[in-house]
């Protein structure tokens, strides 16, 4: 038996079926992952997210602590409640983990960090955070709920009371408050819009059956994966990890070399490779005969190379297989990926595959 | 409660055969298999006339989260393969024991059906295996 969230036995009442994540017992799909991906691009669904770990940061120096230890610079956060994605890197420049913080105030930031992580997280934070004199606190009192979808903003401040409705609904993209208390952000791993909930774990289950009644679908893992790969979002672990750095992951948009003055964790490696220029990349794969792409694919580049796939996966919206792979830098056009032995054609995409329920890559004719 | 319909013979894989009473078989995937794989989204059938043996991979069935080998119950040669899951795999979800069977095959010995699961014994598998 894993890690259960508050959630667990609600779960199992509505049918879902239970798999192993990351040490954690969570709900992969419902009734139909492809039913539960297109609730979420055409109206709204929900996602229990509370195996992901909350972690409070606390002290005079937190911000100053938060320059060093991330690749992306919290100084881009001026404004209470900013949200910023970043990864989290060792000296070598490879991926410890990725993850969103927020600036609350000049004493208090909040991360949200991979539940699959945790522990080596906390253990990399707190040992970064004590020279700085920085309090780590896991937040393991608060579920977390991920409610997106075209539809999804309006159920949800239905639950809200009328003051606090009207606080969510003011709430910029990337932007988290605290409001009727709990903690409401407008961030997501869709490529929808919609809010993911910090809330007391108490609370969670009413919430849910709430949001159930408004007819916002209960969504699981196996629709939360199609939809983030769809939209052209790593998962940590399958598109980048300690051994791989963000220049390589698709990730280079999440560094912040400038200002040339933070030292953040990393930088030296990272500015090496820069320097080199990335031997390989990340890329979107969209496969132009029928099968589907899953991860650890062979992909050939005439002339050019190998590399791999990272995730793949059926596309219920463009009804179409499609990937990331790690690719030589040089890789365009074309190219081929092993299939159990059989060379399938695939094609370079420019990513995300799909945002806002729409399809943003021409998807030509299936061989 | 998976459905076991009691005229058709099991394998451990969660295959199912039908004897068609001409010499060949028919080979699906049970109500148990497509749904403990979700959406199906991919089929890949064997071609006509090759020869398969007993428990060898003929087939591949993927769902949106993995893909899946589909054994061959018995040994024989493949008569035909069902041409209509290129376009719809979902046939399969929707009617596993019906318009969603996967190939026909002559079986090398048709003796051999009777070494295969019955539908008690099948059910009993599925209790065992906590279906």
């Amino acid at each position: 038996m894993g890690r259960r969230t508050p959630l667990f036995e609600l779960h199992t009442e509505l049918g879902a079926r239970i798999v192993d994540f990351g040490g954690w017992d969570m709900p992969v799909q419902y009734s139909s992952q492809i039913g539960e991906h297109h609730a979420v691009r055409r109206a709204a669904g929900v996602f229990d997210v509370s195996h992901m770990c909350v972690v409070d940061l606390r002290g005079d120096r937190v911000r100053k602590f938060l320059e060093h230890l991330l690749a992306n610079d919290v100084g881009k956060l001026q404004a209470p409640g900013k949200a910023l994605y970043s990864c989290m890197l060792n000296e070598a420049g490879g991926v410890i983990d990725d993850l969103i913080v927020y600036f609350l105030d000049e004493s208090w930031f909040r991360v949200v960090v991979n539940a699959g992580t945790r522990d080596k997280d906390l253990a990399w934070i707190r040992r970064h955070a004590s020279e700085f004199g920085v309090d780590v606190k896991e937040r393991t009192d608060l579920a977390m709920l991920a409610i997106q979808g075209p539809d999804a903003r309006a159920k949800l401040v239905k639950v809200l009371s009328p003051a606090g409705a009207k606080a969510a609904l003011a709430l910029d993209t990337f932007v988290g408050r605290e409001i009727d208390g709990w903690f409401i952000a407008r961030t997501g791993y869709t490529g929808e819009d919609g809010f993911e909930v910090m809330l007391p774990a108490k609370d969670v289950v009413r919430v849910w059956r709430e949001l159930n009644a408004l007819g916002v679908a209960s969504c699981g893992l196996g629709a939360r994966d199609t939809l983030r790969l769809e939209a052209g979002m790593n998962l940590y672990g399958n598109d980048m990890d300690e051994s791989q750095n963000p220049l390589e992951s698709g990730l280079a948009w999440t560094v912040a070399f400038e200002p040339a003055t933070r030292s953040f964790i990393g930088r030296k490696a990272l500015e090496a490779v820069k320097a080199k220029g990335g031997a390989r990349k990340l890329v979107g794969l969209l496969l132009e005969d029928r099968g589907v792409l899953r991860s650890h694919q062979k992909v050939i580049v005439s002339g050019v190379g190998e590399g791999e796939t990272t995730s793949g996966t059926f596309s219920p919206t463009l009804e179409r297989s499609i990937a990331f792979a790690r690719v030589p830098a040089g890789t365009n056009g074309r190219v081929q990926v092993d299939i159990r032995g059989k060379l399938l054609n695939a094609s370079v995409v420019k990513l995300p595959f799909v945002r806002f329920g729409k399809p943003r890559i021409d998807l030509g004719v299936l061989r | 409660m998976s459905n076991v319909p009691a005229d058709l013979k099991y394998t451990r894989t969660h295959e199912w055969v039908r004897n068609l009473k001409d010499g060949t078989v028919e080979i699906g995937i049970t109500d148990h298999a497509q749904h403990s794989l979700g959406d199906l989204v991919f089929v890949e059938v064997p071609e006509t006339g090759r020869q398969v043996g007993a428990g060898e991979p003929c087939a591949v069935v993927e769902s949106v989260k993995a893909a899946s080998d589909v054994y061959s119950p018995v040994a024989g040669e493949v008569t035909a393969g069902n041409p209509e899951l290129a376009a719809t795999p979902e046939l399969i979800n929707q009617d596993p024991f019906g318009a969603g069977w996967l190939m026909r095959l002559r079986p090398v010995n048709a003796a051999m059906l009777s070494e295969l699961m019955s539908p008690t014994e099948y059910e009993a598998l599925l209790k065992v295996e906590g279906a």
